[in-house]
């Protein structure tokens, strides 16, 4: 199986939020809830870069190590999924996620944050591969249908690359070689590092 | 007409220098917007620690203006290998240390006997506080250390669906309990703090160990001696401290900054810690270890012998106001 990673080439995202809202709009995101932004570094500045985040499902995810009931699990492809069923939503992910991926529905209200939300890379949580129930929790699972994430799918620039890390990992250093230049592989020193395999 | 065409021809030029004389950063471009964009490895190696690399984002959740926290990860490893040897040796130390001290010391008997003579320590509504904050410090605690150490200890006795289940109780517990708790603790500091203000003679007892180590040594103390004294402003500062970070966990939004809310989150663990290790101490000297010394929050009147042992000068000032017995302390009562 492949270990499958985002890569965002900031040189060729134009914050057009097209990933944003292909993603709210496959999975029914709810309101105030964005598995996936872009964040724009040094705006207005000359060398701007754009950068579209989410969930970059880490090699020893400090969201799973933190949480107190164990929701989260990591698939055969290195995507990292929890359980809603056992989310008590306490937070913690949030507090230790280096990306800000995870969301609670009910904002500010305070004992009942709800469960927490995430990208999923397209692959649903534990129910059943592309039930109802499934849908209904985690949004569609693209992946048991053989298709790759929707915001990488349909990215106008190809600047948001997902699949299997070493293979969008090679078209990055080729892009940088080809043009000469490159403004990094956002996230992946952060998400990654914890093991030099990835 | 080749005149009007020259005429074109300058007007063109004009129009042309007017643009980069208008523009002075097209005429003087240095900056190459491709190869000299930001770089995320410059950024990250800017960072101060618990800094984040932040942008501009067009959602309305300020918080996802964050790109990427790498303090996420120390956040992490303090919950994964800091926080368990914190919790252990002060939690399981302060139980060790208490067994040891059962073990070597003994019991505290009152030296005199019980003499039968009763005095009031405390009335009902110190007794009310007393017990409305201290069964919110234990669902708390109990709580706490399932959020901080069931998923080691528990989860594997219980399954995953029953332990979530419980948790989600408890947090329940342990968010609505805060406020009760919170409530005690103001109470508990006005009512008390009149008696727990230090003073010379705690040095005495300090220096006397509290008579805690030797049989029969008592030195003197007022209303609450040193130890008392101790409890009292560990659990104010201590409460204080749990309430402050508490209340940024319970409202997230009023920091609205994942830094601060690190910050808040390890005072609230290591605090709690401590704190559930001294009232450990607290409990088994107020229980277990002294004979005769649960009856002041149980019944709220003490014996008049222990009372003399352990608070000489309290007891004096009582007779004095006549409210406790003159009874002398040579009039043991034997134990049924």
């Amino acid at each position: 199986m492949a270990r499958v990673k985002f890569l965002c080439d900031a040189d060729r995202c134009i914050e057009c939020n097209a990933c944003v809202t292909a993603c709210k709009n496959e999975h029914e995101v709810p309101w105030g809830i964005n598995r996936r932004r872009v964040v724009t570094i040094n705006d207005g500045k000359p060398g701007e870069r754009s950068v579209s985040m989410a969930c970059m499902h880490c090699t020893d995810a400090p969201c799973a190590a933190v949480c107190p009931v164990s929701c989260f699990y990591t698939t055969a492809d290195g995507v990292v999924l929890h359980s809603k069923d056992l989310c008590i939503g306490c937070g913690y992910c949030f507090y230790a996620c280096p990306f800000g991926a995870p969301q609670y529905p009910k904002v500010g209200n305070f004992g009942s944050r709800g469960k927490m939300d995430k990208c999923t890379y397209c692959a649903g949580g534990p129910e059943a591969d592309s039930t109802r129930a499934e849908y209904a929790k985690y949004g569609a699972n693209r992946l048991a249908e053989g298709k790759l994430p929707i915001c990488a799918e349909m990215c106008s620039t190809k600047s948001l690359l997902a699949g299997d890390g070493a293979i969008i990992a090679e078209i990055y250093k080729e892009r940088v070689m080809k043009r000469g230049y490159g403004s990094g592989m956002w996230g992946w020193k952060t998400a990654y590092s914890d093991s030099p395999t990835g | 007409m080749p005149s009007s065409i020259s005429n074109l021809r300058a007007l063109c030029a004009a129009i042309a220098l007017l643009f980069v004389f208008a523009n002075p950063a097209v005429a003087q471009l240095s900056f190459k917007p491709t190869a000299e964009a930001v770089q995320e490895d410059k950024l990250l190696n800017a960072l101060k620690e618990g800094d984040k690399i932040t942008g501009r984002i067009t959602i309305p959740d300020a918080m996802a203006s964050s790109l990427i926290q790498p303090a996420g990860r120390d956040w992490r490893d303090f919950h994964r290998s800091k926080l368990p040897i914190i919790g252990g040796v002060a939690i399981i130390g302060m139980l060790a240390l208490l067994a040891i001290f059962l073990l070597v010391r003994g019991r505290i008997r009152i030296d005199h006997g019980f003499s039968g003579a009763k005095l009031l320590r405390f009335a009902s509504f110190e007794r009310f506080t007393h017990w409305l904050t201290a069964s919110c410090f234990i669902v708390l605690a109990l709580s706490g250390l399932n959020i901080s150490f069931g998923r080691i200890l528990i989860l594997p006795l219980f399954g995953a669906n029953a332990f979530a289940t419980m948790s989600a109780y408890g947090k329940y517990a342990h968010d609505y309990l805060a406020f009760p708790f919170m409530l005690g603790l103001i109470i508990m500091f006005l009512i008390w703090i009149k008696d727990n203000i230090p003073g010379k003679l705690d040095l005495d007892w300090i220096k006397q160990g509290g008579g805690l180590l030797s049989k029969g040594q008592h030195p003197p103390a007022h209303r609450f001696n040193a130890g008392q004294k101790g409890i009292f402003w560990i659990v104010i500062i201590g409460g204080a401290l749990m309430s402050v970070s508490g209340w940024f966990m319970l409202f997230p939004y009023i920091p609205a900054n994942v830094t601060e809310l690190q910050f808040w989150t390890v005072i609230h663990a290591v605090i709690a810690m401590l704190f559930i290790a001294a009232m450990l101490a607290h409990i088994y000297i107020g229980s277990v270890g002294m004979e005769g010394a649960f009856d002041a929050m149980g019944t709220g009147e003490v014996d008049l012998n222990w009372a003399k042992e352990h608070h000489s000068l309290w007891v004096e000032e009582e007779q004095a106001k006549g409210r406790a017995p003159s009874g002398s302390a040579a009039r043991p009562v034997a134990a049924e």
